[in-house]
C-alpha cells in the first residue's frame, strides 16, 4: 500500500495544483517554504512531544505502540514517553494514519518537537514520509538541548578505542545486537575497535564505549558435568566480570538529568537555613499508638507541618516570578521519595497514609500521573530512618521552603534548675527562599511546629 | 445362533453348503451381508448362489485382524514407499480398511518429521520458550516473580531432543508392527506397474507386487548452489537439530517458518542472528498483517538483524582460523552487495523432494523440479498427462502442501479411494503453525489471496480482528501481545481464512480449521460456547464480531 505511494515522487502534493497531485512528477521544487500552506491542504498533523510536567524539557520515547501505517483513532494510545518523572501513554487527538515516525524508540526529543506524523488518509502518507525525511536529521537531536541527558554521544572519552581503527581496507564487522546498542546509545561504530572473534565489534565493546556496565552475561553453560569445555566467549565474559569495576562513566537517566537541572536552578534562588531542636517524646508515644492503623511517622510530621503552615501562610508561599509573593490556596505537602536511580519530590499527601503508600509505590515504579507529582507547595524530607541527625535540603524550584528532618536521638538536656534529664530530640532544619520568607517568619513557623509536635494530640483530630 | 450358522458356512468353504440353508437363515444372511458392507455384495441379488461368491475371505479376515490373501496374485493390496508421517498415516488407515499393507523404509522409520524435523525442533523450542521466560526479568517481575540467573547445558538440551526423536520413532514402529503392517527394510524402487523392488545397499533385491502403490518418500533440505555445507559451521536443519554447538552469531538464510523457529531457539540460547532473505519482506509466506506484528515482537526487540532482497551466492565454511563468509548480491540487479563474516550459517531455504532413483521412468513418470505431478486425488500423472492407474504420491514428494499432517491426511484420502470410496482432500482446511514464542498459526487464505479470489469470483470479503489484550487469560499470563484475524464472506458466512499470532496459537487454530473442513459458517460459530477464562475466547470474540448479512 504505502510502499506503492512511496515509489512515486513524494514531492508531488507540495505543488498547489489540486488535480491529481500524485500523477505529476516534479522533482524541481522539493521542499519550499510553501510547505506550510500545503500542510493545511494535505492535512498532515504532527504528533509532538508533550510536556508531562512543568519541569520537563525533553522526553525519551520508550516504545511506539503503533507502527507506521497503522490507523489511529482519536484517543488511542500511540506511543509511550518517559518524562523526568514517569512513563506516560500519549494519545492522539486526531483520527488518521501514522504516516511516519520521526523519533524512534530509545531516542529523545525536546518538548514540542514533532515525534511522529499523522496523515489523514493513505494518499498523504508519502507526503508525510517526505516531510519526516527532511526534518529527520534535526528532530532526533542527539547533542543540543538537554544539558546532562545522553552523555554518551561523544564516544572517545573512556575506555577502549584509544588506537584509531587504523587500516582503512579492513572491514568493520559488527554483531546485530552491537548495532542495536550503538544506535540506542548513539555510539559511532566506526570509532570502535572490535574485541570479538575475528576482530568483530561486540555488544560489550559498544557498551564500554557508551560507558555502561555490562549486565550479567547471557545464560551460557556452567553445566553440572565438567565434560563440556565452556566456549571461549563465555570464558572471556566471565573474565571481565571477575575484576572489580574500575573507573566508569554512567550517563544520567532522564530522571537523574532532571534532578541535576533542578538543583542547578536552585542555585539562583537566595536561600537560608534555620535549625530547631524538637522534643519528640510525646510524638513517639503517639506514633506507637497509631502505627497499627498504618500511619507512618512521616505522615505525622507532614500533618504537623501542614497545621503549622496553616498558621504561617507566608512559609507556604513561593516566589514564582521574582517579584511577587504567590500565596498558595491550599497546603500540599510533598514528601521526597527515594527511587532507584533518582529522586522524585512532588508527592501529594493529604494525610491518608494508605493513599500515601500507594503513591510511594507508584512513584517507585515510575507510574505517577503528572498532577500527582507537580503540585506540592512545601516539601518534607526525612532522612531520620537512616540515622541521620541533621542535614539541610536544597530547595526544589517553585517552592518557598523545604523541611529536612533528622532522627530523634536521646539527648542530655539541662533544665532551668540545672538538673539533667534525657529527652528525645529531633533536629529540624528548614531551607527557605529569602525573597519571600524572612528569618523571623521561619523561626515563628518552627516554634509553632515544635509546639504541635510536643503536644501531638491535635494531630489525630 | 445365526452367527454360528454363518461362520460354519465360511469354514466349510464357498458355494456348496449354502444351498442347504433354509430360507429364514438366508434372509438373515441377507441382513448380515448388508451390515458387513461388502461393496460388490451390496449390488448383488439375493440369490443363494451369488451370495456365497460374495463372501470374500479378504473382508472377513479384516475382522480377524489378519492379513489374508487377495483374490488376484498380488503380494500386497498396498505398498507404501517411505515410512515417514505420510506413509505411517496411510498404513494405519489401510489396515483399518482391511488392506494387506507393506511399507518400505530405506533409512529410519519416522522419516524427517520424527528424526530431523517436527519432533526434535519442538523439543528445542520448548527449551527455548522456557529459557526466554526465565530470562525475561521484566516480565516475571510484573507477575511478582524473581528468578536468579537461568542457565542451560547444551548437551542436556540436545539429549532431550534426541531422546524424544528416538521415543517417537519407536512408538511409530511399534504401532505399525502391532497391527500387522509388514515393514520392509531397504531402498524401494518402482520396476513397473504394480511391481516394486526393495533391498539394502549391497544386499540382494526382493521383488514384490502390489495392487496399489503410494510414494511417500518426502523431502530433504534444499541447498542452493554456491553454498558449501560442511555440517559444522554451514549447516542445514538436519544438523541444527542435533544442537552440537550454539554459535555466537549465526546467519540464517531464509526467513520462512523454519528459519524463524531456529532464530527463536538460537536467540533464546544466547546467540545473535542475521536473516538473509531473497524477497523484500521477511516472513513472506504469512499474512502481511500478521508478519508485520510478528516482526515487531519476534525480531525487532531481539538480537536479530536482517538483509532483505539479497541472495547468498557463496557461503564458505570456517577454516584456517577464518570465519564463515557469506557473499550477498542484490536479488534483482545481481550486483554484489555485502560480505558477512559470521560464526555459523544455517540454510533454511526450503525443502527439495526426495524422488531420485525411484525408478519413475519405468512407469513413464517425469518429475517437475523433483516433485511428482499428481491430481487432486493424489493420483500420479505420467509424462503424457495421463493418470497412472493404482499409483499415488503423498506428502512432500508431490509438493502440494509440505506439512506432516497434510501428508498423513493425503495418505488417508488415498486409502479411502483405494477402498472404493471417492475422496478429495480440502487443502484449505489444513492448518499450519509456526512454533515461535509467541506462536503463529493459520488456516485457509491470506488476505491478499482472499482479495484475489474475491475479485475473480465476484464476491465481497470482510475482515474481523480481535486482540489478545482483551482476553482475560492472556492478561492473567501477562501475554497480552497477540492478534486473531478472520477473513470471511459476509454474504453467505463462509470462512475463508483465519490467522492467529499469540500464545498457544498453534492449538487455537483448530476451531477454525474444523469449521472450514465441515463447512460451518460464521453465523453458526457465534453460538458455540467457549469455556471461561480461556484463550479460545479470543476466537469466540472473533466470530462474534463478524458481521454477516442475512
Amino acid at each position: 500500500m504505502s510502499s506503492l505511494l512511496q515509489s512515486r515522487a513524494p514531492t508531488l502534493s507540495f505543488s498547489p495544483s489540486p488535480a491529481n497531485p500524485l500523477r505529476r512528477p516534479s522533482a524541481a521544487f522539493p521542499f519550499r517554504p510553501r510547505r506550510t500552506t500545503t500542510k493545511i491542504q494535505s492535512k498532515i498533523r504532527e504528533i509532538f512531544m508533550p510536556a508531562l510536567s512543568s519541569t520537563m524539557t525533553e522526553g525519551k520515547i520508550v516504545s511506539w505502540i503503533k507502527s507506521e501505517g497503522d490507523v489511529l483513532s482519536k484517543g488511542e494510545s500511540v506511543v509511550v514517553v518517559e518524562s523526568d518523572k514517569a512513563d506516560m501513554d500519549v494519545e492522539t487527538f486526531y483520527d488518521g494514519i501514522l504516516a511516519a515516525i520521526v523519533v524512534a524508540e530509545g531516542e529523545s526529543a525536546p518538548v514540542g518537537a514533532p515525534i511522529g506524523l499523522l496523515a489523514e488518509s493513505e494518499a498523504e502518507i508519502s507526503v508525510a514520509k517526505a516531510k519526516a525525511a527532511s526534518s529527520g536529521p534535526s528532530a532526533p537531536s542527539p547533542p543540543p538541548p538537554p544539558p546532562a541527558a545522553a552523555a554518551p554521544p561523544p564516544p572517545p572519552t573512556p575506555v577502549a578505542a584509544a588506537p584509531v581503527p587504523s587500516d582503512g581496507p579492513k572491514k568493520i564487522v559488527t554483531t546485530p545486537f552491537a548495532k542495536k546498542l550503538a544506535k540506542q546509545h548513539k555510539v559511532d561504530i566506526n570509532t570502535l575497535v572490535g574485541t570479538g572473534p575475528f576482530g568483530r565489534i561486540t555488544p560489550a565493546d559498544v557498551e564500554a564505549a557508551a560507558g555502561i556496565k555490562p549486565k550479567n552475561p547471557v545464560p551460557v553453560v556452567a553445566p553440572v558435568s565438567a565434560a563440556e569445555a565452556p566456549k571461549a566467549a563465555a570464558a572471556s565474559k566471565a573474565a571481565t566480570f571477575a575484576e572489580i569495576p574500575g573507573a566508569t562513566t554512567v550517563p544520567f537517566t532522564t530522571m537523574q538529568s532532571a534532578v541535576s537541572k533542578n538543583m542547578l536552578e536552585s542555585l539562583s534562588v537566595p536561600t537560608f537555613r534555620v535549625g530547631y531542636p524538637v522534643s519528640t517524646d510525646a510524638l513517639d508515644a503517639l506514633y506507637v499508638k497509631v502505627k497499627k492503623k498504618g500511619v507512618t511517622m512521616t505522615a505525622l510530621l507532614a500533618k504537623a507541618a501542614a497545621m503549622a503552615l496553616a498558621q504561617h501562610r507566608v512559609v507556604n508561599s513561593s516566589c514564582k516570578d521574582g517579584k511577587s509573593f504567590t500565596y498558595n490556596g491550599s497546603v500540599n505537602i510533598a514528601v521526597a521519595v527515594a527511587i532507584n536511580g533518582g529522586l522524585i519530590t512532588p508527592l501529594d499527601l493529604y494525610l491518608l497514609s494508605e493513599k500515601w503508600k500507594e503513591l510511594v509505590e507508584k512513584a517507585r515504579s515510575k507510574q505517577l500521573q503528572p498532577h500527582e507529582y507537580n503540585s506540592g507547595t512545601f516539601t518534607l524530607s526525612n532522612l531520620g530512618m537512616f540515622g541521620v541527625d541533621r542535614f539541610d535540603a536544597i530547595l526544589p524550584p517553585g517552592q518557598g521552603a523545604i523541611m529536612a528532618v533528622g532522627a530523634s536521638k536521646p539527648t542530655v538536656v539541662a533544665d532551668a534548675d540545672g538538673f539533667f534529664s534525657v529527652k528525645s530530640k529531633m533536629l529540624v532544619n528548614v531551607t527557605a527562599d529569602h525573597r519571600v520568607i524572612y528569618g523571623a517568619d521561619l523561626a515563628a513557623f518552627l516554634q509553632t511546629f515544635s509546639k504541635i509536635i510536643e503536644n501531638p494530640d491535635s494531630l489525630t483530630m | 445362533m445365526h452367527s454360528i450358522s454363518f461362520s460354519t458356512a465360511i469354514i466349510a468353504g464357498p458355494n456348496h453348503h449354502m444351498s442347504d440353508f433354509s430360507p429364514p437363515s438366508l434372509q438373515f444372511c441377507g441382513l448380515r451381508r448388508a451390515t458387513l458392507r461388502f461393496s460388490r455384495a451390496s449390488r448383488s441379488e439375493t440369490r443363494r448362489g451369488s451370495l456365497s461368491s460374495k463372501l470374500h475371505f479378504k473382508k472377513l479376515s479384516a475382522s480377524l485382524s489378519h492379513n489374508g490373501s487377495t483374490a488376484k496374485a498380488f503380494d500386497y493390496d498396498l505398498v507404501i514407499i517411505g515410512a515417514g508421517v505420510g506413509g505411517h498415516g496411510a498404513a494405519l488407515h489401510a489396515v483399518e480398511k482391511g488392506l494387506k499393507t507393506a511399507i518400505i523404509e530405506g533409512d529410519v522409520i519416522g522419516g524427517t518429521c520424527v528424526n530431523r524435523g517436527c519432533v526434535p525442533s519442538k523439543a528445542l523450542l520448548a527449551v527455548s520458550g522456557r529459557m526466554r521466560e526465565l530470562q525475561n526479568e521484566h516480565h516475571l517481575k510484573a507477575l511478582g516473580l524473581q528468578v536468579s540467573a537461568a542457565g542451560y547445558d547444551r548437551q542436556g538440551v540436545a539429549d532431550h531432543a534426541n531422546n524424544l526423536a528416538l521415543k517417537i520413532r519407536n512408538n511409530l514402529t511399534n504401532s505399525m508392527k502391532a497391527i500387522g503392517v509388514d515393514i520392509l527394510t531397504g531402498v524401494g524402487t518402482i520396476l513397473g506397474p504394480q511391481k516394486v523392488k526393495y533391498g539394502k545397499v549391497g544386499a540382494s533385491d526382493n521383488v514384490i507386487t502390489a495392487k496399489n502403490i503410494i510414494i511417500a518418500t518426502g523431502s530433504v533440505p534444499f541447498v542452493p548452489k554456491g553454498i558449501e555445507v560442511d555440517g559444522k559451521t554451514v549447516i542445514t536443519s538436519d544438523h541444527a537439530l542435533k544442537l552440537e554447538v550454539v554459535p555466537d552469531w549465526v546467519a540464517i538464510v531464509g526467513s520462512g517458518y523454519i528459519g524463524l523457529e531456529f532464530s527463536d531457539v538460537y536467540t533464546a540460547l544466547g546467540s545473535e542472528v542475521t536473516f538473509i532473505e531473497a524477497l523484500d519482506q521477511l516472513m513472506p509466506g504469512f499474512d502481511p498483517e500478521i508478519s508485520k506484528l510478528a516482526q515487531r515482537v519476534l525480531i525487532n526487540p531481539r538480537k536479530i538483524d536482517y538483509h532483505t532482497g539479497v541472495f547468498a551466492t557463496k557461503i564458505t565454511p570456517a577454516k584456517n582460523g577464518k570465519p564463515v563468509t557469506i557473499e550477498l548480491i542484490d536479488a534483482k540487479t545481481k550486483e554484489p552487495k555485502d560480505t558477512l563474516e559470521v560464526d555459523a550459517a544455517l540454510i533454511a531455504t526450503g525443502r527439495a523432494p526426495f524422488t531420485e532413483g525411484l525408478g519413475l521412468e519405468n512407469i513413464n513418470v517425469a518429475t517437475e523440479r523433483g516433485f511428482i505431478p499428481v491430481d487432486e486425488h493424489m493420483r500420479v500423472i505420467n509424462a503424457e498427462g495421463n493418470l497412472v492407474p493404482h499409483f499415488y504420491c503423498i506428502g512432500d514428494a508431490n509438493g502440494k502442501m509440505m506439512l506432516a499432517h497434510a501428508a498423513s491426511a493425503q495418505g488417508i484420502s488415498v486409502v479411502e479411494q483405494v477402498s472404493g470410496k471417492d475422496h478429495v482432500l480440502n487443502h484449505l482446511s489444513i492448518p499450519a503453525a509456526c512454533f515461535t514464542h509467541p506462536e503463529i498459526s493459520m488456516v485457509g487464505l491470506t488476505e491478499p489471496q482472499a482479495k484475489e479470489k474475491a475479485e475473480k469470483q465476484g464476491f465481497e470479503i470482510s475482515i474481523a480482528k480481535t486482540s489478545f489484550r482483551a482476553n482475560t487469560k492472556a492478561l492473567a499470563e501477562n501475554e497480552g501481545e497477540g492478534l486473531a484475524k478472520l477473513i470471511y464472506r459476509p454474504d453467505n458466512g463462509e470462512i475463508l481464512g483465519v490467522h492467529i499470532f499469540g500464545m498457544h496459537a498453534a492449538d487455537l487454530i483448530h476451531e477454525a480449521s474444523n469449521a472450514i473442513a465441515l463447512g460451518t459458517r460464521v453465523q453458526d460459530m457465534k453460538y458455540a460456547v467457549h469455556a471461561h477464562p480461556t484463550l479460545s475466547e479470543v476466537l469466540d470474540e472473533l466470530f462474534k464480531s463478524a458481521k454477516h448479512k442475512t
